[in-house]
């Protein structure tokens, strides 16, 4: 039962991201040819929040269920990982017109073909598993 | 039910994204979706050949459940929260989209040309499927992150490295769609 939470979450965040038309691909195409605000809108609103939810859990000491200070994961040092690796992924994001939440929830869809997306993507985390430590980070 | 059935404003979907954000962190838990898939590598055995991937998976589970969840909420949504409203896309991209081979752009949620099942009979489109999905999963963990965690949780924080991410995946974004698809989708 202490999974149900979070398939509920997960079920909220596919529904969401159908709604929104953020799972297009089209919708992708059309950010990174600047011909359209919706997903700009989507981002930049979805930031705005978290930014302002993040602000006031700061500043009255919000606690989470475990009782911590609420608070977003520091991110580990580093500039070359970063640039690098975002491009690696905006190449990927671009071409498939999916990021890992919506391959999964395409799938939903009926879009089967994202199972050869997801098990590529496995592999791709399987090989900077093999390789990172000879990777610049 | 119409407000439902149409597709949502992004005034709505996005207030609404940073939710999910929200919940969970306060369950104790981060916004990241593709941390999932070293989890799976984890879990099928990728440990036995990377330290990278040597952790306790199952201490994930809750991240897989909501991969089970976000699949669950695909198929609720075109099943029973959708009226098959065309994407209402820019005139423009849609002439520029049909110029580059694709017929009814906007009319499914991914272009039939790359992802029906008779596009898989293709040579071309397999190997586009297989470079898309090894350029997210090698980005992400290289960029340790992906729209979820850095694009929304990491601007959110206001974290530097999040914005390094973020134009990076712009840079790679940029480059695919606007040098490499027309190549690709040749007219």
């Amino acid at each position: 039962m202490k999974y149900l939470k979070f398939l509920l979450v997960g079920i909220f965040f596919g529904i969401i991201l159908v709604k929104s038309e953020a799972v297009s691909w089209f919708r992708i195409y059309e950010m990174f040819r600047f011909q359209s605000f919706h997903m700009y809108g989507i981002i930049g609103t979805a930031i705005a929040t978290g930014l302002l939810f993040l602000q006031i859990s700061k500043r009255k000491h919000l606690k989470n269920i475990i009782g911590e200070q609420i608070d977003a994961p520091e991110k580990e040092e580093g500039f070359i990982r970063f640039i690098v690796g975002g491009t690696i992924f905006g190449l990927g994001w671009a071409l498939i017109g999916a990021c890992p939440g919506p391959m999964y929830i395409l799938l939903g869809t009926g879009v089967y073909s994202m199972t050869i997306v997801i098990i590529a993507a496995l592999l791709g985390t399987f090989i900077y598993g093999l390789l990172k430590g000879k990777l610049p980070h | 039910m119409d407000f439902i059935l149409n597709p949502w404003p992004w005034y709505l979907s996005g207030p609404l994204i940073a939710f999910v954000m929200a919940i969970l962190l306060y369950f104790g838990k981060t916004f990241g979706m593709s941390s999932s898939l070293k989890t799976i590598c984890s879990a099928i055995g990728a440990n036995k050949f990377s330290d990278f991937f040597k952790f306790n998976w199952k201490d994930q589970r809750w991240n897989l459940t909501i991969v089970i969840g976000a699949i669950i909420g695909g198929f609720i949504a075109t099943q029973f929260l959708s009226n098959n409203t065309a994407t209402d896309l820019n005139p423009a991209t849609i002439t520029e989209l049909q110029q580059m081979g694709f017929e009814n752009p906007g009319a499914t949620l991914v272009p039939n040309e790359m992802f029906s099942m008779e596009s898989l009979t293709s040579i071309k489109t397999i190997v586009l499927l297989i470079i898309g999905g090894l350029l997210v999963g090698f980005g992400t963990r290289y960029a340790s992150g992906c729209t979820s965690g850095h694009a929304i949780t990491g601007l959110s924080s206001l974290q530097k490295q999040s914005l390094i991410a973020v134009i990076g995946f712009f840079i790679g974004g940029l480059i695919m769609t606007n040098f490499i698809l027309p190549l690709i989708f040749k007219a």
